[in-house]
C-alpha cells in the first residue's frame, strides 16, 4: 500500500480484451490513471470508452488483461465491488430515486442507524449538509430529487461517491445536459476534488473542455489506445488526427453531387426558435438535396427535428413547404405536408418490436389502405414487398417479428416504413447509430438515392465521416443556433469538420 | 457557490435551461429549496374533513356523528385498512397485488375449519399459513420469473376463490371457538373493540417500519427507480417478493378478521376488496408509479371510503348505487394522482 502510494497510480489497466458475441471491442488496452489527476477519455462512437469503463466499474468482466488499484491486482465484479475499491461513476441521471430525497438518495443503502436499527434521517442530514460544505455548496437535503434540474443531480451523485469514500471518480459527458454556466461551475468542482487527492476519469467528445480541466488525454480508435500523453504536449489538431484516425472506407468516399437551387425550396425554415432548445434557425432544403446537421449532443439538432415533425412546439418562426407557410402543430400535421421523422432511438421511437416486418411498414399507411373500412390486404403486401426489395432488407419473411432482424435490418425497416408514405423530405436523425459498419454504407446509398429522385434529406450525425460522405451542405449548429453553413465543397477534411463543430 | 448557478424547478416543467440562466434564488436563500406544495399528501386529511362535515351536516338527523355509528364505521373499514397498510408497501414498489381479497376468503376459510377440527392455536396457523404459502408463490414468480405482479395476482385470485369455494362446496363453516371469535373481531379490551386494535398496531408498525426502517427505504427505492436502486446494492427482487409475502400474509390475517367477525369461514369474505383496498392506498396519496407511499393516508383512505359506504346508505342509496359512487371514487383518485406527479 505504502509503495503503491510513492507510485502515485490510482488505477492501471492492463490489456484489457473484450468482445460481444464474437465482435472484439477492445483489442488489448492500456490505460493508467495517476493519483490526484484528471484524465480525459476520448474517442468516436464505438471507439470502446464506454466498454473499457464499465469493465472498470464492474459492469462487464474483461475477457483478459489485468485491473490493479492502487498496484493491487483485483477482480472488480459487479457496481458493488467497484465502490468498496473506492471507484464510483457519475452518472447523468436515472441514477437516483426522483421520489427520495437529497439526503435519503446520498445515503441509500448505507443510511446511518439509530435506536432499535431504525434510520436515523437527521443524521444523515447533517452528514449531506457537511459533504456539500466541502463542496462548496449549498443544497436543502430535504428536497426531492425529482424537483431539482439535472445539474443538482450531478452533484447529489458526486456527494454519494464522496461519502462511501470515493478515491476515483469516472465521469461520462458530465456537462452534456448542462449550460454553460453550470459547466464552469462543475469545473471548479472538479478542480476542488482534483486538490483533494481524487482521480477523475473525463469522458468527453468536447475538445475545449477537455483543453480546459484535463491534466492528460487518452484516445481510443477502434478499441485501441493510440495516444496517452499530457494535454499540455498536445495541440487540438493532433487530438483530433488521433480520433479520426488514416483509414477511410470506400463507402464512405463522397460522390460529388449537382443540387439545383433555384426552384422554390422544399422545405424553409425561417428564424425558429423554442426557448431552451434552440434559436432563429434558418435553412433552405432544396429537392434533392442532402443537408447534413453537425454539432455535438445538445447543440439542438435532435431538438429541431422534433420541432420540424410536430412533435415539440416552437415559439416563434415559420416552416413553409414549397414556399407555403405551414402550420405544424401534431405529426399529422407534418406527415401532411410531407414531412417524415427517422427517429433517434428506432427501438423506441421507429418499430413495434414484437410485430411483423409488414405490420411496421404499413402502420403509416393503414388509413391510406383502407377500402370502405377494410383493410385491402393484397395491396399492402405488394407495397411491402417492393419496399423490402428496393432497400434491400434482409427478411425471410415479411411477416416474422421485427426483433429478429439485425440493427441494420431494422433501420431500413424503419427507413422503409417512412418511404411507403411518400414524403417529400425526410429528417433522419442518426440513421446509422449502432449498425455494422456493411449497413452503415447501404444505408448511405440509401439516402444517396433518395436524394437523387428529388426528394429533401435532412441527416444528423454524430459520424463526422457519414456527413462527408453524402451531405451537398452541412449545418453546423452549436449550442441551439445555426453556427455556420458550410458548403461540402469547401471542406477538405474532416479535421476541418472537426474543427468547426468543436470551437467557438 | 455552484448551487446558485443552477436554476431552481419546482413545477412540473422540465428543466430545459441551456441559456445558463442564473436561478431565481440567488438572494442567498439555498437554491435547491423544493417550494412546491405537494397537496397530494394532504388531499385525503382535506377530503376527509370536508366528507365528515357534509354528511355531518346534513345526515345529522340519522345519526351520522353519534358515537356508535361512528365506531360503527371505523368497525366497518377496519378490515380494508389493514391490508391498505401492506398494499401501500406493494404499490411503492411499484408492483400490485390483485389477490388480496380472495385470499383473505381462502385463508377465512381453511382457518375455521382448522379451528373447528384441531382448536385455536391450529385455526391461527392454518390462516397465516395460508397467507405464507400464497405470498411466496406470489413473489417467487414474480421477483425469479419477471412475471408481472398485474397478472401473478390475478391469476392468484381466480385460483385462491375458486380453491375455498371447492373444499367447502360453497357453503359457510361455522367457527363456533369463541376465543377466535374475540381476538379477531368480535372481543373488545375495556370499550376498544379487537378490530380497532388490530388497525392501531398495523397502523404504527407500517408506518414505522415504510419511514423509518432500511427496509422502507428500499421498498421506496425500488419502486423509485428500479435500476438506480440496484445500483446502490438494494436487491430489489428480494424487496419485490417480501412486499408479495407480506401482502398476502396480512390479507389471510384479514381474512381471519372477517372469519373472526361473521363467525364463520367463507369463500365471500373479502370478495371485490383488492378494488376498495387498492382505491384506499391511491386516494391516500400512494403514487401508484412507485416511489411514494404513505401508511397514514392508507388508512385515512380507508376510512374515507368508509365513512362515504356509511353516509351514502344513512342516505337511502342502494348497493348497486354505493358501487357507482365507489367507482366514480377510484378514478377520481387515480386522475388526481397523475396530475399531482407529472
Amino acid at each position: 500500500m505504502a509503495s503503491s502510494r510513492e507510485e502515485g497510480i490510482a488505477v492501471e489497466l492492463k490489456g484489457i480484451v473484450k468482445s460481444f458475441g464474437g465482435n472484439a471491442v477492445l483489442h488489448g488496452v492500456d490505460f493508467e490513471l495517476r493519483k490526484g489527476e484528471v484524465h480525459a477519455l476520448m474517442g468516436g462512437n464505438g471507439a470502446g470508452k464506454s466498454t473499457l469503463m464499465k469493465i472498470l466499474e464492474g459492469v462487464y468482466a474483461p475477457d483478459a488483461g489485468e485491473v490493479k488499484v492502487n498496484g493491487e491486482p483485483v477482480e472488480i465484479r459487479s457496481p458493488q465491488e467497484a465502490q468498496e475499491n473506492g471507484i464510483a461513476m457519475i452518472f447523468q441521471e436515472f441514477s437516483l430515486i426522483p421520489t427520495l430525497s437529497v439526503a435519503q438518495n446520498i445515503f441509500l443503502n448505507s443510511e446511518p442507524r439509530g435506536k432499535g436499527g431504525l434510520l436515523d434521517d437527521r443524521e444523515s442530514r447533517r452528514r449531506t449538509c457537511e459533504l456539500f460544505a466541502e463542496m462548496g455548496e449549498d443544497i436543502d437535503p430535504d428536497a426531492i430529487v425529482g424537483n431539482l434540474s439535472t445539474g443538482y443531480w450531478q452533484l447529489t451523485e458526486i456527494a454519494k461517491a464522496l461519502s462511501r469514500e470515493a478515491q476515483i471518480l469516472i465521469m461520462d459527458e458530465p456537462t452534456s445536459s448542462l449550460s454553460k454556466t453550470e459547466s464552469e461551475a462543475l469545473f471548479a468542482l472538479i478542480k476542488k476534488l482534483q486538490a483533494s487527492g481524487i482521480s477523475i476519469v473525463y469522458i468527453s467528445h468536447r475538445m475545449e473542455e477537455v483543453f480546459q480541466i484535463a491534466d492528460r488525454v487518452t484516445v481510443l480508435r477502434n478499441g485501441r489506445n493510440v495516444i496517452t500523453d499530457d494535454v499540455a504536449n498536445l495541440t487540438l489538431d493532433e487530438v483530433i488526427d488521433h480520433i479520426v484516425g488514416q483509414k477511410m472506407e470506400a463507402a464512405f468516399e463522397w460522390q460529388e453531387r449537382e443540387v439545383e437551387r433555384t426552384e422554390t425550396p422544399l422545405l424553409e425554415a425561417k428564424e425558429l426558435s423554442a426557448a431552451g432548445r434552440f434559436r432563429d434557425v434558418s435553412f433552405r432544403l432544396y429537392p434533392g438535396e442532402i443537408l447534413g446537421f453537425a454539432g455535438l449532443m445538445g447543440s439542438g439538432r435532435t431538438e429541431i427535428a422534433r420541432a420540424l415533425f410536430g412533435i415539440d412546439k416552437v415559439d416563434s418562426g415559420e416552416i413553409l413547404v414549397r414556399g407555403r407557410p405551414v402550420s405544424i402543430r401534431g405529426v399529422q400535421d407534418a406527415m401532411d405536408a410531407g414531412i417524415s421523422l427517422i427517429p433517434e432511438d428506432r427501438r423506441l421511437q421507429g418499430l413495434v418490436l414484437d410485430h411483423s416486418v409488414k405490420d411496421n411498414l404499413l402502420l403509416p399507411l393503414l388509413r391510406r389502405l383502407q377500402r370502405g373500412g377494410v383493410m385491402d390486404d393484397r395491396r399492402g403486401e405488394q407495397v411491402v414487398r417492393s419496399l423490402v426489395e428496393r432497400l434491400r432488407v434482409k427478411v425471410n419473411s415479411i411477416f416474422e417479428p421485427i426483433w429478429f432482424l439485425s440493427g441494420g435490418n431494422q433501420q431500413k425497416v424503419v427507413i422503409a416504413k417512412w418511404l411507403a408514405a411518400e414524403p417529400d423530405v425526410l429528417v433522419m436523425d442518426e440513421p446509422t447509430a449502432g449498425v455494422d459498419i456493411a449497413a452503415k454504407s447501404e444505408i448511405l446509398d440509401i439516402v444517396r438515392n433518395l436524394a437523387n429522385s428529388g426528394k429533401g434529406v435532412i441527416l444528423i450525425s454524430s459520424e463526422l465521416v457519414e456527413l462527408l460522405a453524402v451531405s451537398d451542405r452541412i449545418l453546423v449548429l452549436q449550442e441551439g443556433t445555426v453556427k455556420q453553413v458550410l458548403d461540402r465543397r469547401e471542406v477538405g477534411s474532416e479535421e476541418e469538420l472537426h474543427h468547426a463543430v468543436q470551437t467557438v | 457557490m455552484l448551487s446558485r448557478l443552477f436554476k431552481r424547478t419546482t413545477d412540473s416543467q422540465p428543466a430545459a435551461d441551456a441559456d445558463g440562466q442564473p436561478a431565481e434564488g440567488a438572494d442567498g436563500q439555498p437554491a435547491a429549496r423544493s417550494l412546491s406544495f405537494d397537496w397530494r399528501q394532504y388531499v385525503v386529511f382535506i377530503a376527509f374533513v370536508v366528507v365528515l362535515a357534509v354528511f355531518g351536516a346534513t345526515l345529522y338527523d340519522s345519526g351520522f356523528l353519534s358515537p356508535n355509528n361512528l365506531l360503527n364505521i371505523v368497525r366497518q373499514s377496519a378490515i380494508i385498512a389493514v391490508m391498505a397498510v401492506a398494499m401501500t408497501f406493494v404499490i411503492s414498489a411499484a408492483e400490485i397485488d390483485l389477490s388480496v381479497g380472495s385470499v383473505a376468503g381462502l385463508a377465512s376459510v381453511l382457518s375455521a375449519l382448522a379451528v373447528s377440527e384441531y382448536g385455536l392455536f391450529a385455526g391461527i396457523a392454518a390462516g397465516v399459513l395460508t397467507g405464507l404459502v400464497v405470498g411466496s408463490i406470489n413473489g417467487a414468480l414474480v421477483a425469479a420469473l419477471r412475471i408481472p405482479s398485474f397478472l401473478v395476482t390475478l391469476g392468484m385470485l381466480g385460483i385462491a376463490v375458486g380453491t375455498a369455494r371447492w373444499i367447502t362446496d360453497s357453503a359457510p363453516v361455522p367457527i363456533l371457538d369463541d376465543a377466535f371469535n374475540n381476538i379477531f373481531g368480535t372481543g373488545q379490551i375495556g370499550p376498544v373493540p379487537s378490530l380497532l386494535i388490530w388497525l392501531g398496531v398495523f397502523l404504527v408498525a407500517g408506518h414505522v417500519i415504510l419511514r423509518k426502517s432500511a427496509y422502507g427505504r428500499r421498498v421506496l427505492a425500488t419502486g423509485g427507480n428500479e435500476s438506480a436502486a440496484r445500483f446502490s446494492g438494494v436487491h430489489t427482487r428480494r424487496i419485490k417478493f417480501y412486499v408479495l409475502l407480506a401482502s398476502s400474509t396480512v390479507a389471510a390475517l384479514a381474512g381471519m378478521l372477517y372469519a373472526g367477525r361473521l363467525q364463520s369461514g367463507r369463500y365471500q369474505w373479502g370478495e371485490g376488496d383488492e378494488l376498495s383496498v387498492i382505491a384506499a392506498v391511491i386516494l391516500g396519496g400512494t403514487s401508484l408509479f412507485g416511489g411514494f407511499g404513505t401508511v397514514v393516508g392508507s388508512v385515512l383512505g380507508a376510512l374515507l371510503v368508509g365513512l362515504i359506504n356509511n353516509g351514502l346508505t344513512l342516505m337511502g342509496l342502494e348497493f348497486s348505487q354505493q358501487q357507482i359512487v365507489r367507482g366514480a371514487i377510484i378514478i377520481l383518485a387515480v386522475a388526481l394522482a397523475r396530475k399531482g406527479l407529472r
